[in-house]
């Protein structure tokens, strides 16, 4: 169903985070970024449509006033907001976010990290575009960050709300429920026509519906802990990735009438002795995705024929 | 990322520090006495009281130079010397069988048995002395107390600093390479075959539910791996079998240590960079080494006649190839006192190793955690 095409090289390799590979397509330049996280380093490619144009720059996790400091980053990722496009990078010190080309910072925001390091873990993780115009950062104490992005100009942080699994976002957010967990962690995220896709430290992908939380589906997927979801919107492909050096491309599909929703499983590629990280779909059909894994330096691309 | 990484970090890799000596100590012949002795001292510096309080606070992880003075240090606990030859291959094996343990732990929390696995083979090899082994079991009670409550996330997240610790490093392993663990290229061997963790299912299965909760149709899928089902979990208590092979001694007198230099990543250089901190020596790191230092009660290399070399290598003079011929960008860098800039670091370093004699005065500044340390120290 795919095949392996040409691989981009990265200046480092890939560290061993979750969701780590960021893709933005940007049709009117007919380019398409990548981003992988390193330590603390963000490596950004970016690679013309046709292959023959590419070029890399790094940003540094910097915080304005600590010049010595360094920061793991746990997540960049893009946000294609219907005014702007971001760059939102998330460590142990804070938030960072971008131009989308990464040339410009616009905004910090500085998590309160204690004096001395406690027993939990303090960082910011797991980023999402919302609506309009918000975008979301989860935060280890559980609480989420929202920001305003207004369509030029500084973002704003709005408000912080703890512990909600899914809102409905209008003028406020709202809770609308909240999923239960089963001792397991989740490490991928996926919302799509309603439903919740989710990917498992067990290995396990589980669909539920949004609003009510109704277990849709649930698949053994992977032998290992899973690092990477992500949907192709207009053809409702999934594209999940592991420790277990596979990638599956599975199908969902949705029929109304009874409240179900269908998964088929279409495909698999092993990138042999990796432990995958990140994998995206590289465009809204799913005709290609990209793949990094922990200690490679590239990114491999697989395309349909 | 995890401030819960460093307990496990160092008493992994000191495990497998124990296991290349006591293989070194029987190749070479060295007198069961002296074998015996120089493992005793090296455990009894390790678990040292206030060495495992400074260990077990949440802190971050060191950097690899730190780490690296650390275990300098603690391999000359005893009598028994190394060159530095001998000892960067010592840390070279020592790394590298760490990674390979975390980076092929079925689920996270299976570090733990990891950790225990090397706890358990520490016990045996100080079974004959009960006061190392009150200190050994002591460790074991922290480690429980600390590490059994986690989450499998929490344990995913110190996999996760670990795996960043370890990046970029493919340094081949003779034993390795042999046992097939090991791809030619340093890049270890992950099996898409076997059983799978505890708690996971194999795949392979699809299940859609109706709106109601009850199962309309199972699909069957290929899941491209030869699987199979899950061992039964191992023990996390203070003895009991803990399932997995990972962590156990790989070494015996008829498998030789080896390490090849070539073929490393081209991306160590850049590597390097990422890692070197302006301030060698945090005042965190300080604590811990100065910890060490009190914990080393043991007699001198003053006496010439009980002290010994042990040699990583079959000769002396491959011993001597291999300081020559180390690539640059594999030097751990240990922290030269000369080259520090830092006046104040360059002081503590100094006492700290032994270079000024006892009882000196050292500078009256206003309180901190290394004076006071260094002050502790001096009542030594």
């Amino acid at each position: 169903m795919y095949h392996k095409e040409k691989s981009l090289q990265i200046k480092n390799s890939a560290s061993a985070l979750y969701n780590n590979l960021g893709v933005l397509r940007i049709a009117p330049k007919q380019l398409t970024y990548f981003t992988v996280v390193h330590a603390n380093v963000v490596n950004m490619v970016s690679a013309s449509w046709d292959g023959l144009n590419y070029s890399h720059r790094q940003l540094q996790s910097k915080e304005p006033n600590v010049a010595t400091s360094t920061s793991l980053i746990m997540q960049a990722a893009f946000c294609a907001l219907p005014s702007r496009d971001l760059l939102v990078v998330t460590s142990q010190k804070g938030i960072q976010i971008y131009e989308s080309d990464g040339s410009i910072m616009v905004y910090w925001h500085a998590l309160e990290t204690p004096e001395t390091p406690t027993e939990t873990a303090v960082f910011a993780r797991g980023i999402s575009a919302v609506w309009e115009n918000y975008i979301c950062v989860g935060v280890s104490s559980g609480a989420i960050l929202v920001f305003d992005i207004p369509s030029k100009g500084t973002p704003i942080l709005n408000n912080t709300n703890c512990n909600l699994c899914l809102w409905k976002s209008g003028e406020e957010f709202q809770v609308l429920n909240k999923i239960p967990g089963f001792d397991m962690s989740c490490s991928s995220v996926k919302l799509w026509k309603g439903t919740v896709v989710a990917g498992y430290g067990s290995g396990q992908i589980r669909l539920y519906e949004a609003v009510t939380g109704i277990l849709h589906a649930e698949v053994n997927a992977h032998a290992r802990w899973i690092y990477s979801l992500d949907i192709a919107p207009f053809s409702g492909l999934l594209l999940s990735a592991a420790e277990d050096s596979l990638v599956r491309v599975w199908h969902l599909s949705m029929t109304p009438e009874t409240n179900t929703v269908e998964v088929a499983h279409l495909h698999n590629e092993c990138v042999t002795d990796t432990q995958i990280c990140g994998a995206k779909f590289c465009d809204g059909d799913g005709y290609a995705f990209a793949v990094t894994g922990y200690d490679l330096s590239e990114i491999i691309r697989y395309v349909q024929p | 990322m995890s401030s819960r990484t460093l307990p496990l970090l160092f008493i992994n890799l000191g495990g497998e520090m124990l296991y290349i000596l006591d293989q070194r100590l029987r190749a070479q012949n060295i007198p069961a006495d002296k074998a015996k002795k120089v493992m005793n001292d090296i455990i009894t510096t390790m678990f040292h009281k206030k060495f495992l309080e400074e260990l077990f606070k949440p802190q971050e992880l060191y950097s690899k130079k730190t780490l690296r003075t650390v275990f300098d240090r603690l391999a000359h606990a005893s009598i028994m010397r190394l060159n530095q030859a001998s000892m960067d291959k010592l840390y070279d094996l020592m790394t590298m069988a760490f990674k390979y343990q975390v980076l092929l732990c079925p689920r996270p929390k299976d570090l733990l048995l990891v950790s225990f696995n090397h706890m358990d083979a520490i016990k045996d090899f100080a079974r004959e002395s009960p006061s190392i082994l009150a200190q050994v079991d002591e460790t074991y009670q922290q480690l429980i107390e600390m590490y059994t409550p986690l989450s499998s996330g929490d344990f995913q997240l110190i996999r996760q600093t670990l795996l960043i610790f370890f990046q970029d490093m493919h340094i081949r392993v003779s034993i390795f390479l042999k046992d097939k663990v090991q791809n030619s290229n340093g890049r270890f061997v992950l099996p898409t075959t076997g059983p799978v963790p505890h708690g996971t299912q194999v795949p392979g299965l699809i299940r859609i539910f109706s709106c109601t909760g009850e199962e309309l149709t199972r699909l069957q899928f290929n899941n491209g791996g030869n699987y199979t089902g899950a061992l039964r979990e191992g023990s996390f208590d203070l003895c009991g079998e803990r399932i997995t092979k990972l962590g156990t001694n790989m070494y015996s007198v008829s498998r030789p240590v080896e390490t090849h230099m070539s073929g490393t990543s081209k991306n160590s250089a850049q590597h390097k960079k990422v890692n070197s901190a302006p301030n060698p020596l945090a005042k965190e790191e300080l604590n811990l080494l100065a910890m060490l230092m009190g914990g080393l009660e043991v007699d001198k290399p003053g006496n010439t006649d009980s002290g010994f070399r042990v040699n990583l290598f079959a000769t002396d003079e491959e011993e001597e190839e291999a300081l020559l011929s180390r690539p640059d960008e594999l030097s751990y860098g240990i922290i030269n006192i000369q080259a520090t800039q830092d006046q104040q670091t360059n002081a503590e370093l100094a006492k700290i190793m032994g270079e000024f004699p006892q009882g000196e005065d050292h500078p009256s500044s206003a309180s901190s955690k290394g004076d006071d340390l260094l002050a502790m120290m001096d009542g030594l």
